[in-house]
This record gives structure tokens, C-alpha cells and sequence, in this order.
């Protein structure tokens, strides 16, 4: 590409930019990027929307149980392990994808799904469990929030394991070409940024619900 | 009784009772549409445009084609909301004392929650987004937004949110819980009709569209700009559409959540904004607010930008305050994020709170109102063309100033507790949204008109439509002001004080001579049409612009520029025609461009169909159309094919007969 001339004093500046062929395409990666990130941002004032409503309500027992009786921590400190380690394991995938090596990237992905489906198994259970209780939703404001904001990253989690499935068909298919890396580094901020929306949930509803 | 029970699982709550075939007035509707309707396939299957229309519009990823299908978008629900204006103003001009009016409170509040959300979701947004669509990737030089297929996709999301609004009038019925769909009305137990349902699955629907479409935005604008075009040498317009993008990804997730929950609250009976079981029905007011009041700056901002294009271009000078226009608009993007609480003073917040909201308020006003001195400074000393355009922009300053005012005085806590919910807050934002952000949409339609299909609108209707939405602005909403101020308050079918209806009656001529503007805007458009060989415009340039999407033929090339222009200068095509810059006729190269794809109406129907089964609890045909719209999704990422090269051959045909009717003219 030609570098444009800015300089004013010069008598005739280029009004136009005479690309050579093969000139870039709208929607490079750098727009994608871009792109993607804003989105997770919106997706976060999502999340946050969910917090203040839960901020609000957490209280709102409705004569029904709170917190302090409903949440084991030992079971969620094991989910939080094992989405934490989802998310170090899917910068191993990106390593390797940097360095080109397909399988790997693959075995890796692989271990990250396997991490995230044993988050969401876990996640299931404790929900059945706490309807078996009777605390359900339809309970209180609390729980409503609860299972609602728990809800909505068990959903986002999902929704990335349907995604990772994908990409690994699309990798097997057409391997580490430039649109699938481009893909893969949007699904690994989706992931990160779910992980750091769980160490919200983690601190905000768990730690912080128990001590009350 | 297996028969019941097999009905309620095929139609879930639908049945012939959902019809309203007992209220005359929607059943002539009907019949009107469905003939207008019948009529218009009809006359799409004769004339064999059915191809036409799906493979040069509907499947489009052209920026120009899709702001033009918003813009038709947003002009049709125009009609529909004006329709509910003056069925209001007709009911509340004659139901004084004994006369009960020709509406029921059922089918009254049902129009004017209908005529506010379709005002604002799917005419004031349609016509936003249509014209930063068509002319900001002009402006910065740009061949296409930075997501072509999510452009489209964004505007059938929009679309069908539309259309299940006005598939509410005639199968079901629509809320009737005010514009923003206020619980505890919208309450199950308070509406268990499918209206709430309806305006929750339209809002969700068009809600995703608009989200994506300003993320798309901000990208493009981010990315795309031409070389040279540092952040302040962007026009100013393409500033407020920033701005107003960016404020748009901050606050329509918010409202995303808020109607979720209270679909959780409808559909699983759960508990966030009941009045019982600890639900709290003022944080629903709280989170559609921090959407509500932003929003009115999502809608004005890149209005106030069209306003400075037009005011600089027929002034002949360049804008007066450049930098402090931008600045004004980013400081009004941030305040506006912290005004919510004053549309609900009375929630009794504390006196601290209120205060800190009502100041924040009022300082919007400064901002603001430096961007009226910069206007009037650039008209200052300048030669000014009183053509349409600008007579829409003096228009605007005269009428907008007023309902400023009239918006500080409510920001004043004590007075707020006096007209919260009255009709002077009524008149107020109708003041600001009809003299602000409509008359700045047609100030931008007259002006970029001929840019997008090489004519410039007839200046007569054009006057027409002008002074009747200018007089009948006036007329219609100053006797609402006074009676507002007199404490009538709003959303009211019928009075028992007969001294009021004069003024009434006077609010519903203004609504019908704004109905004169209406007409006279279809009619230019019809005349325009026709009369488009004597209104012509081969250069491109018709007013006479600065900015760069007057530097392209008019209606532009799909690729808009052959090469991409440079920027050195703030009016940077002023800039090109002082300095005699030539347009490069040869040496023409094959462009890269996206391909047109039939995705988005596919996804979006599935949408819409899946909105309308929810709403009528058909589930079984709601997990069948979500399946498929997750399926569709999926197969959407398996292709990879997704742009072509114009051949340069073709590029130079197009490009060579510009340079010939650019020599015609000279």
C-alpha cells in the first residue's frame, strides 16, 4: 500500500489511494477483533445487569431459605477448578495453534471441552439438588436471581462447548487456516471473559453468601 | 375433549377467539391491509420482481441498499404510529362528560402503548440506523461496513421484530402496559394476555438487531476510515454516530436483561418484579431507564450530526467548533448514562439522590446547548441557501430550545413531584423527539436523497410537508403543554372537566395538520419519482457538500469509490474540489467485496417465528424453530466462501461513464 501523503505544503497531494491487486478485504481480522470484543463487552452489561438485580433481591428470601443454607462451597470450589483450568488449558491450545501444530491444538481443545462439560454436569446437579430441596426459582426474589444469574453463565458455558465442538470439526475439516485461528482466538475470549464473570459469581454470590 | 387437548397442544392458546372480530375498527384495518397486501404480491408475482427483490435487496450486504430498506422500514411504521396518534387525539378531543368517545380503555391503552413503542423501536431506530448505514462508510471513504452479512442480518432481526408488532393488531392483542412495557401492569397476573408477551418477543427480537448493527458500526468506523482521517478529521456526523453506536452497545444489553427477567417472571413464574414473594417492581423501572434515557441520545445524537452537516454545507463555511462539537457530544454520551432516576423522582430515592440526578440533568443542557451557539455561528456571516435542509435545521433550533427548557424545568426535583406523568412531561419529550430527532430525519432524507438515487426530492411537497409538520407541531402540542401544566395527567381515555376539551380539541387539528405533512411527504416522494429526469442529478454533488460521500456518482457504485480517497482536511471533498484534486479515470483494479447472502431472512424468520410461538405457548413449534435457527447458525459458519472480486473491466465501464456525464455537464 501506498503511504498517503499528509504534508500540506506540497502542491499536489494525493487525493487517491492506487492500491495495488489483491488489496485487503473489508472485514479483516483486525475489524473481527475488534468486533468480537465489543460484543463480549455488551454481553458483560449483560452480566452486570444480572449482579444489580441480584445485588437488589439477595435479600428477598420471602420467608424461604437463604443462602447460608443452600450453598456448598466444596462442590463449588471444585467447578471453580475445573473452569479455571479450562481456561489455562485453552491458552495451551492457543500456544500450540501458534506454533501451527494441529493436533495439539485439537488434544488441547479437546481437555478444554471435556473441563467446561464436567463444569456444567456439576452446575446441573446442584441445581436439581436445590429444586429437590425446595428452593426453586419460583421460591423468592433471591433464588430467582440466583438461579438466573448461575443460570445465564451455565448457559454461556454451554453455548461455548457447542462452539468448541464446532471449531474442532471446522479445524479437522480445514485445519489451522487463517479464518479458523481467527475463530479460535474469539472463542478463547469468550471463554476467558466467562471465566472471569464466574469469579464474580464465585466471590459475589458464594463466599459473600455464605458469610451472611 | 381429546380434541381440546390435541388443539391446545397444536395451537397452544390460539384459537378463533384470538381473532378480534368483534371490534369493527380493527376488522376494516384488517381488511384494508390484507387487500393492500394481496394487492402489492399481486403486483410483485405479475411484474416478476420476486427475484429482483430477493437477490438485489434481501439478501443484500450493501450498506446503501440496507439503510434504504431501514429507511422504507421506518417510513411504513411511521404511518402505523401516526395512525395511533390520531385515533388518541380523536378519543381524548371528543370524550368529555357523557360521551364515552368511540374507544374502550381495553383498546385504548393498547394503542397508546402501541403508538409509543413503534414510534421509538421502529421508526425513530429504523430511520437513525438507515441513514448512518447509508452515509457514514461514505463519509469515511469506506467500501463497506465492517460486517457486511451481520448488517443484514441486523436489519431482518429488526424487521421481524416489526412485523410481530403489527401481527399483534389482528391475531391477539398487544400490551397495554404503556411503551416501556411497565410491570406491575405487565405482571402476569395483572395482563395474562398475550400482550406483554408480544411486545416482549418484538423488543427482544429487534433489541439483538440493533445491538449487532452498533457494534458494526462502531467497528467500521474504528477501522475503516480512508488514510489521513485521524479521529478529528472525521465529519462530524460520523462522530455522533459513534457516539451514539457506542452509547447504544452500552445500554440495550441492560434493557436485553430487564426483559428477560420479566419474561422469566411471565413464563416460569418466577419472582424479580411481582409484588409478592420479594419482587421489586421498581427495579424494572431502574434498569428499562438506564436503556430509556440514553436512548433518546442514541436517537438525537447523530440527528444533532446531520444538523451540523447541513448547517456547514448550505452556510457555505465550514462548521463553526469543530473540536467542541465533539467534545459536546461526548460529554452529553457520558451525563446521559447518569440521568435515569429522573424520570422516577417520586420513587422517594431521598432528597440526595434526587438531587445528584436532577443536577446531572440540568448539565446536559450546557453541551447542549453549545452546539446551538456553534450552529448559529456558522450561520453567522455565512451565504446561506435557504433550501429545504436548512429550513428544517432553523425549524429545529427554534422548536428544539423549547422543549430544552421544558426538560430542565422537569429536571427540578420539587417541580418534577408536581408534573410527573402529566401531559407537560408528554409535551416535553414529544417537543424534543418530533422538533429534534424527527425533523432532523427529514432534514437528512431531503439532504441525502439524491445521493442515494441520483434525484433530488421535489421542493414544493417538500414545503408542503415542511410547514405542516411545523405548524401542526405547534398547534398540537403547545394546548398539550398548558394542559399538562394544569395537571391533566397522562394516558387518560376520558374527562369530567368540559373546560378542557378547547384544548383538546385544538391538540387533535395540529395532529391532523401534521397528518397534511405526512400525506405531503408521500406525495413528494410519488412526484419526485416521477418527475426524476427533470430533477436529476449527474454530478454527485448537488448542494454542493464538503464531506466525501459527495465525492462518488449518485446513486454510488456498490464499491463506492474505485480508489480510496486520502484526507487531508476536516471537509476533506471541499478540501479535494479547492485543490483541483483529479479523479483518477485509468489503472482501475478488481475489488474485493463480500457476497450477498440469504442468511439473515432465513435466521430472522426463524426468529419470528419462534417469538410468535412463544407467545401463543405453541412449544412445540417454538423448539422447532429454535432448533432450526441454532442449526442454520451453525451451517452458516461451515461457509467459508463468502466474498468475489469485481472485474476490473467492470469497474472501469462504471467508472467511465461517470467521467462522461461529469463531461456532459461541464
Amino acid at each position: 500500500m501506498a503511504t498517503p501523503s499528509t504534508d500540506k505544503a506540497e502542491t499536489s497531494p494525493t487525493f487517491y489511494l492506487v492500491e495495488e491487486s489483491g488489496h485487503h478485504h473489508a472485514a479483516s481480522g483486525g475489524s473481527t477483533l475488534l468486533g468480537f470484543w465489543i460484543y463480549l463487552m455488551s454481553d458483560a452489561l449483560i452480566f452486570a445487569t444480572l449482579f444489580a438485580t441480584y445485588g437488589v433481591l439477595s435479600t428477598s428470601y420471602a420467608g424461604g431459605p437463604g443462602p447460608g443454607e443452600l450453598f456448598e462451597l466444596p462442590l463449588v470450589a471444585l467447578n471453580t477448578a475445573f473452569l479455571l483450568f479450562s481456561s489455562i488449558t485453552y491458552g495451551m491450545a492457543m500456544i500450540d495453534m501458534e506454533a501451527g501444530n494441529q493436533r495439539a491444538t485439537q488434544i488441547w481443545l479437546a481437555i478444554t471441552g471435556l473441563l467446561g462439560a464436567a463444569f456444567i454436569g456439576v452446575e446441573l446437579y446442584e441445581f436439581t439438588s436445590l429444586i429437590h430441596e425446595g428452593a426453586t426459582p419460583q421460591t423468592s426474589a433471591f433464588l430467582s436471581a440466583f438461579f438466573t444469574l448461575v443460570g445465564t453463565h451455565g448457559l454461556h458455558v454451554t453455548f461455548g462447548l457447542i462452539w468448541l465442538v464446532v471449531m474442532l470439526v471446522q479445524v479437522g475439516q480445514r485445519g489451522l487456516n487463517a479464518d479458523n485461528r481467527r475463530r479460535l482466538v474469539c472463542l478463547g475470549m469468550f471463554w476467558h471473559l466467562l471465566d472471569v464473570v464466574w469469579i464474580g459469581v464465585f466471590t459475589f454470590v458464594y463466599l459473600l453468601g455464605v458469610l451472611r | 375433549m381429546f380434541d381440546q387437548t390435541l388443539a391446545k397442544t397444536i395451537f397452544g392458546r390460539l384459537s378463533w377467539e384470538s381473532f378480534p372480530i368483534h371490534e369493527p375498527i380493527l376488522l376494516v384495518t384488517f381488511a384494508v391491509v390484507v387487500l393492500l397486501g394481496l394487492g402489492i404480491l399481486a403486483a410483485v408475482t405479475k411484474y416478476k420482481l420476486w427475484g429482483y427483490l430477493w437477490t438485489e435487496w434481501f439478501t443484500t450486504v450493501d450498506h446503501k441498499k440496507i439503510g434504504i430498506m431501514y429507511m422504507i422500514l421506518g417510513i411504513i411504521m411511521l404511518l402505523r404510529g401516526f395512525a395511533d396518534a390520531v385515533m388518541m387525539r380523536l378519543q381524548q378531543a371528543i370524550a368529555f362528560g357523557a360521551n364515552e368517545g368511540y374507544l374502550n380503555a381495553h383498546h385504548y391503552d393498547q394503542i397508546f402503548t402501541a403508538h409509543g413503542t413503534i414510534m421509538i423501536f421502529f421508526v425513530a431506530i429504523p430511520l437513525v440506523v438507515g441513514l448512518i448505514n447509508y452515509v457514514m462508510p461514505l463519509q469515511i471513504g469506506a467500501r463497506d461496513v465492517a460486517f457486511p452479512f451481520l448488517n443484514n442480518f441486523s436489519f431482518w432481526l429488526t424487521a421481524a421484530g416489526a412485523i410481530l408488532v403489527m401481527i399483534s393488531l389482528f391475531v391477539g392483542e398487544f400490551s397495554r402496559a404503556g411503551w416501556l412495557n411497565y410491570v406491575p401492569v405487565a405482571n402476569l397476573q395483572n395482563s395474562p394476555d398475550t400482550g406483554p408477551d408480544y411486545y416482549l418477543w418484538a423488543l427482544q427480537i429487534a433489541g439483538v438487531g440493533t445491538t449487532l448493527s452498533a457494534i458494526n458500526m462502531v467497528a467500521t468506523i474504528l477501522k475503516m476510515r480512508a488514510p489521513g482521517m485521524t479521529m478529528m478529521k472525521m465529519p462530524v456526523f460520523v462522530w455522533t454516530a459513534l457516539c451514539s453506536n457506542v452509547l447504544a452497545i452500552a445500554i440495550f444489553p441492560v434493557l436485553t436483561g430487564a426483559f428477560a427477567l420479566l419474561m422469566l417472571d411471565r413464563y416460569l413464574g418466577m419472582n424479580f418484579f411481582t409484588n409478592d414473594l420479594g419482587g421489586n417492581p421498581m427495579m424494572y423501572w431502574n434498569l428499562v431507564w438506564i436503556w430509556g434515557h440514553p436512548e433518546v441520545y442514541v436517537l438525537v445524537l447523530p440527528v444533532f450530526g446531520i444538523y451540523s452537516e447541513i448547517t456547514s454545507t448550505f452556510s457555505g463555511k465550514r462548521l463553526f467548533g469543530y473540536s467542541s462539537m465533539v467534545y459536546a457530544t461526548v460529554v452529553i454520551t457520558i451525563l446521559s448514562y447518569l440521568v435515569w432516576l429522573h424520570h422516577f423522582f417520586t420513587m422517594g430515592s431521598g432528597a440526595s439522590v434526587n438531587s445528584f440526578f436532577g443536577i446531572a440533568t440540568m448539565v446536559i443542557s450546557i453541551p447542549t446547548g453549545a452546539k446551538i451557539f456553534n450552529w448559529l455561528f456558522t450561520m453567522y456571516r455565512g451565504n446561506i441557501r435557504y433550501e429545504l435542509p436548512m429550513m428544517w435545521v432553523v425549524a429545529f433550533m427554534l422548536t428544539f430550545v423549547v422543549g430544552g427548557m421544558t426538560g430542565v424545568l422537569l429536571a427540578v426535583p420539587p417541580a418534577d413531584f408536581v408534573l410527573h406523568n402529566s401531559l407537560f412531561l408528554v409535551a416535553h419529550f414529544h417537543n424534543v423527539i418530533i422538533g429534534g430527532v424527527v425533523f432532523g430525519l427529514f432534514a437528512g432524507m431531503t439532504y441525502w436523497f439524491p445521493k442515494a438515487f441520483g434525484f433530488k426530492l421535489d421542493p414544493f411537497w417538500g414545503k408542503v410537508s415542511f410547514w405542516g409538520w411545523v405548524v401542526g407541531y405547534w398547534l398540537a402540542w403547545t394546548p398539550i403543554y398548558v394542559v399538562g401544566l394544569m395537571g391533566t395527567t397522562r394516558r387518560v381515555r376520558h374527562f369530567d372537566d368540559p373546560s378542557l376539551q378547547p384544548w383538546f380539541v385544538l391538540a387533535a387539528i395540529g395532529a391532523l395538520i401534521i397528518g397534511v405533512g405526512i400525506v405531503a411527504f408521500v406525495i413528494q416522494i410519488a412526484v419526485s419519482i416521477k418527475n426524476r429526469d427533470k430533477l436529476r442529478d449527474t454530478t454527485g454533488d448537488p448542494w454542493d457538500g464538503r464531506t466525501l460521500e459527495w465525492a462518488t456518482s449518485s446513486p454510488p457504485p456498490n464499491y463506492n469509490f474505485a480508489f480510496t480517497p486520502v484526507v487531508h482536511d476536516l471537509d476533506a471533498w471541499y478540501d479535494m474540489k479547492d485543490r483541483a484534486a483529479q479523479r483518477p479515470t485509468a489503472g482501475f483494479q478488481p475489488i474485493h467485496m463480500p457476497r450477498n447472502t440469504g442468511m439473515g431472512v432465513i435466521l430472522s424468520g426463524l426468529a419470528m417465528v419462534m417469538g410468535f410461538a412463544m407467545v401463543w405457548y405453541i412449544w412445540w413449534l417454538a423448539i422447532v424453530s429454535f432448533v432450526a435457527l441454532v442449526a442454520f447458525s451453525i451451517a452458516h459458519t461451515f461457509n467459508y466462501d463468502r466474498d468475489y472480486y469485481i472485474a476490473a473491466d467492470v469497474v472501469t465501464d462504471t467508472e467511465d461513464q461517470r467521467s462522461r456525464l461529469l463531461a456532459e455537464k461541464a
